[in-house]
């Protein structure tokens, strides 16, 4: 039999197009069970913006505040590295004319002059560090105003950094496993060349916890939705008189300050 | 046109695809009968007592790093936590906490197949294998 040039090719593409055939009909075969499904959980706290008032007349010296960044890095696996320029935290005190330059006057007010301030990613409005970061690994989450990081996406390039005008972000220049005293090991640890902030304990809100340094300030820090008019961070800047760091680089902070 | 009805020098060309047919195929039949046998994997005592796990253990054989990846993006983007499989059963969306909690026993679960299949994800660097009760 002479076959022509032509259909040769004919039922060589034929052929190849059987072949490429199957995983298409597998693919769209597959209707028959029902499709799993993805929800939020009914136990979690919501709110449209979360917001943290932290009443400093509360705390009068150091240790008042070590429970608080004690209970943080521990639940966060954040290591303490004795280097400085290695150093990592979430959440630490500074004294007022670091927490709040330019308020600083020349004959301030005794107990505010020896205060240390507790600071912290202030989770803010319009946060540059998103608007720095190249990958979309910092966010700020659009359902409750959280500013968050993919350590999944993290490249380490720190723009963001750089961006912060509070420095409430660290970098790990080193594998911060071998400085952890002790793990825990429901929430991960980072890995070398990732940044790492606050994350106003998302992972806890998910679960209906408030978050950790709320918990055990007993009282001192207040959490709650800014768009809540009755919510208890709501109540409280109505009654106070509040102050929020660095107000005029426009990044409209959510952690305000009781002085 | 009589002169492209056929196909000339038919012999060698047909014996030109017999040639690169047996050159392509040739990591097959040299390999053939000497595959490394498929390891076995050890499941914990908690694992085999949830009989299934999140999907059919066909479908997590050949999907996981596909579910994985839905969960890392919904629960870290979208705050979404919680997977309700088509068994309507309702998981947390954790690998340090629900995968781990039943498979806890990364060398013999985990890196068998990881090691026989030659890939290295980068899970445990940051999520810390055989979690223990922390209370």
């Amino acid at each position: 039999m002479e076959r022509s040039r032509r259909g040769f090719l004919k039922l060589a593409g034929l052929g190849a197009v059987g072949l490429s055939a199957k995983p298409v009909f597998s693919a769209v075969g597959l209707g028959g069970s029902p499709s799993p499904k993805i929800l939020k959980s009914d136990k979690a706290l919501t709110a449209n913006h979360w917001a943290m008032v932290i009443d400093t007349r509360r705390f009068k010296s150091e240790e008042d505040f070590e429970p608080i960044t004690a209970v943080c890095h521990k639940i966060h696996n954040v290591p303490k590295l004795q280097n400085k320029r290695h150093e990592l935290k979430w959440i630490w005190t500074v004294p007022y004319e670091n927490a709040f330059p330019g308020k600083e006057n020349r004959y301030l007010n005794e107990r505010i002059a020896e205060l240390p301030f507790l600071v912290l990613c202030n989770h803010c409005e319009n946060p540059p560090c998103v608007r720095a970061c190249p990958t979309k690994a910092t966010f700020r989450r659009a359902s409750d105003g959280i500013v968050l990081m993919d350590f999944h996406r993290c490249i380490g390039c720190r723009f963001c950094m750089a961006a912060c005008p509070f420095g409430a972000r660290s970098f790990n220049f080193r594998d911060p496993r071998p400085f952890l005293t002790e793990t825990n090991p429901a929430f991960p640890t980072r890995t070398k060349g990732v940044v790492e902030k606050c994350n106003f304990c998302a992972e806890r809100l998910a679960e209906g916890k408030i978050p950790a340094c709320v918990e055990v300030s007993d009282g001192a820090i207040a959490f709650g939705d800014l768009e809540d008019p009755d919510s208890e961070v709501r109540v409280l800047l109505n009654e106070h008189y509040t102050i929020r760091r660095k107000q005029s680089l426009g990044t409209e902070p959510s952690v305000y300050y009781i002085v | 046109m009589p002169s492209n009805k056929k196909i000339y020098d038919k012999g060698k060309v047909i014996f030109g695809l017999i040639i690169f047919g047996v050159l392509i195929t040739f990591p097959f039949w040299y390999n053939l009968g000497k595959a490394a046998p498929a390891p076995e994997l050890v499941l914990t005592e908690k694992a085999t007592a949830a009989k299934e796990c999140v999907r059919s253990t066909d479908y997590m054989r050949a999907e996981h790093m596909q579910l994985l990846d839905v969960w890392r993006d919904t629960v870290v983007r979208d705050a979404k936590r919680v997977y309700i499989n088509p068994q309507g059963k309702s998981f947390n969306m954790s690998l340090s906490n629900t995968c781990l909690d039943c498979h806890s026993n990364k060398a013999e679960f985990c890196d068998r197949c990881h090691n026989y299949a030659s890939v290295s994800p980068y899970c445990w660097d940051c999520h810390i294998d055989n979690p223990k009760e922390t209370k």
